[in-house]
C-alpha cells in the first residue's frame, strides 16, 4: 500500500494530536519532534507503534532514533509503503 | 505534643461520585445525596454481572485534565492528580504554601492499583501482540503510580510512598504522612488515597464473594449501612487528598488550618483474609491506641465517621467495637456512615472520609446516613439519619474508622483547632 507524502503528513499529525493534544496544523515537515513539538521518547514510541498500524509499515526500534524531524518520519514511511 | 510534631490539615481535595471537588462533595453529603446509579458500561450486560450498579465519578477526569495527562495516567492517577491540585491550592488559600521540596513528602494509597490499565493492556497483548502494548503500561499500572504522579507534579524529595491495605489504605496513607512529619522527615506531606476499579474483573470478584449489593432496581437505595435490608456495598471510585503540615510550619506561614490529626491507631486482626474478627477486639484496640496517641478521653469524641460498608456482618461488628472502646461515652457521639452516599471507594475511602470528618468538625455538622429506614436490632449507637446534625461548639474531636481485607484496622483521631 503506497502512501503519498501528504497523506502520511496529515496522518502523522492526527496521531500526534491524539497522543499529545498538539493541534494538527502545527505538525510541519521541518519541525523537530523533541525540540519543536516537545514529544518525549515515550510518546514517540506510542506514535511509532500507532503509525505502523495506520500506514501498514514496520518501523524498527533501531530506526526510530534517526527520525528527528517530521520529514524524516514521513520519508521513512513513504519509502516503506 | 510540641508544635513541630503536631500535625494539622491545611488543604483538602477530592473527586468523588458526589462532586468534582471537596466543597461539592461536602455539600452533597450534608444534603443526603446518593452517588449511585446504574453502571453505564456495556460489559455489565455482556458478562451478565449480578451487580449492575455503582458510584462513578460526578465529573470525568478528561473535563479537567489535559489530553496528555489523561493518556499518560491510569484513571486512579488522574483522580489523585485532580484531588492533589485542589488540596494544594486550598492549602495556599490564606497564605501561599511554600515548602522546601526536600521537606515535602507524598503518601498516596491505592487498594488495587491501575487495574484498568493492566487488563486493557492484556487485551491488547492478546488481540494485537506485544508490539502494540503501550510503553507507559508499567508505570501506569503500578500501585505507586498515583503517588509518583503527585510527587512529580509537586517536586517532592522527602520520599514518595504508597500504602496498600485494601479499604484501610487511604487512612493508612494519612497515618503514614503523620508519621513522616512526627519523625522529622518532612514539614509537609500530600497524603490520601485513590481508586478506579469499576472494571468487570474486580466487580466479578467482589460479586463472586457476595460482598456487593444487588439492589439493581434501586441504585440510590442500595448502600444502606445498619439497615435490616442491607445486602452489601456499592462499589465507588474517587480520590481524596489532604495537605498535612507540621503545626509549626503551618503557623509560621499563617496557613488556614482545618483540624489536627491528633491520633493514629493501627492494629491487625490476624484472623481471616476477608472476615472481620467477630468480637471487634482489634478494632476496639485501634480506637484505644488512637485516643491514647491523641491524649484524649472517650468522652472527647463527639462524632464518628464509621467504616460501615453496608455488609451484613461488618457494620454491627464495628458498632460493637466502638461500644467496647468508648463505653458509655459512645452515647455522646453522632455516627455517620457516609458510604451510604459515596459508595465504597476502597483505597480512597479512608481519605475521602477523613476529609468528610474534618469538614464535619470545621462546619460543626455531622452528615446523615441515608437509607436507614429500618435499623438493625443490634444498632446501639446514635446514628445520624435523614438530616445532618449540629455538633457542639468548643474543642471537639472525632474518629475516622477504616478497615480492610487482610484484617487491617486504621483509626484516626481528628481534633478541632
Amino acid at each position: 500500500m503506497a502512501n503519498s507524502e501528504q497523506e502520511v503528513l496529515s496522518g502523522l499529525a492526527e496521531l500526534i494530536n491524539e497522543e499529545t493534544g498538539l493541534p494538527t496544523d502545527q505538525v510541519e515537515l521541518d519541525k523537530s519532534f523533541t525540540d519543536d513539538l516537545d514529544i518525549d521518547s515515550l510518546s514517540m514510541m506510542t506514535i511509532v507503534v500507532n503509525a505502523e498500524e495506520k500506514f501498514g509499515v514496520k518501523i524498527p526500534d533501531d530506526n526510530v532514533k534517526d527520525l528527528r524531524t517530521v520529514r524524516d518520519a514521513v520519508d521513512f514511511i513513504v519509502k516503506q509503503g | 505534643m510540641s508544635e513541630s510534631t503536631s500535625v494539622v490539615i491545611t488543604g483538602v481535595g477530592a473527586t468523588t461520585p458526589l462532586g468534582g471537588d471537596a466543597p461539592s462533595t461536602w455539600d452533597a453529603l450534608t444534603k443526603g445525596v446518593s452517588g449511585a446509579s446504574l453502571l453505564p458500561y456495556e460489559w455489565v450486560e455482556r458478562f451478565e454481572l449480578p451487580v449492575k450498579i455503582g458510584a462513578t465519578l460526578a465529573v470525568e477526569p478528561d473535563q479537567v485534565l489535559t489530553r496528555q495527562e489523561v493518556k499518560r495516567n491510569d484513571r486512579s492517577s488522574q483522580m489523585s492528580l485532580i484531588a492533589a491540585r485542589e488540596a494544594w491550592a486550598d492549602a495556599s488559600r490564606a497564605a501561599e504554601l511554600e515548602v522546601d521540596r526536600e521537606r515535602l513528602g507524598v503518601v498516596v494509597a491505592s487498594g488495587i492499583g491501575g487495574v484498568t490499565t493492566l487488563l486493557d493492556a492484556y487485551d491488547i497483548l492478546l488481540e494485537k501482540g506485544a508490539r502494540r502494548v503501550l510503553p507507559l503500561t508499567v508505570p501506569m499500572l503500578m500501585p505507586n503510580g498515583p503517588a509518583a504522579t503527585v510527587g512529580l507534579e509537586f517536586g517532592a524529595h522527602a520520599g514518595v510512598h504508597t500504602t496498600v491495605s485494601a479499604c484501610a489504605s487511604g487512612s493508612e496513607a494519612i497515618a503514614a504522612g503523620v508519621e513522616m512529619i512526627r519523625s522529622g522527615r518532612a514539614d509537609v506531606v500530600i497524603a490520601g488515597g485513590t481508586e478506579a476499579s469499576i472494571h468487570p474483573l474486580p466487580v466479578s470478584g467482589f460479586a463472586a464473594m457476595r460482598a456487593m449489593s444487588t439492589r439493581n432496581d434501586e441504585p440510590q437505595r442500595a448502600s444502606r449501612p445498619y439497615d435490616k435490608g442491607r445486602d452489601g456495598f456499592v462499589l465507588g471510585e474517587g480520590a481524596g487528598i489532604v495537605v498535612l503540615e507540621s503545626e509549626a510550619h503551618a503557623r509560621a506561614r499563617g496557613a488556614h488550618v482545618y483540624a489536627a490529626v491528633a491520633g493514629v491507631g493501627i492494629t491487625s486482626d490476624g484472623y481471616h483474609i476477608t472476615a472481620p474478627e467477630p468480637e471487634g477486639k482489634y478494632v476496639s484496640q485501634a480506637i484505644g491506641f488512637a485516643l491514647r496517641d491523641a491524649g484524649l478521653e472517650p468522652s472527647d469524641i463527639v462524632h464518628i465517621n464509621a467504616h460501615a460498608t453496608s455488609t451484613p456482618v461488618g457494620d454491627i461488628a464495628e458498632i460493637n467495637a466502638i461500644r467496647a472502646a468508648l463505653g458509655s461515652a459512645a452515647d455522646g457521639a453522632a455516627v455517620s456512615a457516609t458510604k451510604s452516599m459515596t459508595g465504597h471507594t476502597l483505597g480512597a475511602a479512608g481519605a475521602i472520609e477523613t476529609i468528610a470528618t474534618v469538614l464535619a468538625l470545621k462546619n460543626r455538622l455531622a452528615p446523615p446516613t441515608i437509607n436507614l429506614d429500618d435499623p438493625d436490632d443490634d444498632l446501639t449507637l446514635d446514628v445520624v439519619r435523614v438530616d445532618p446534625r449540629a455538633l457542639p461548639e468548643g474543642d471537639i474531636a472525632a474518629l475516622n474508622n477504616s478497615f480492610g481485607f487482610g484484617g487491617h484496622n486504621v483509626v484516626l483521631v481528628l481534633r478541632s483547632v
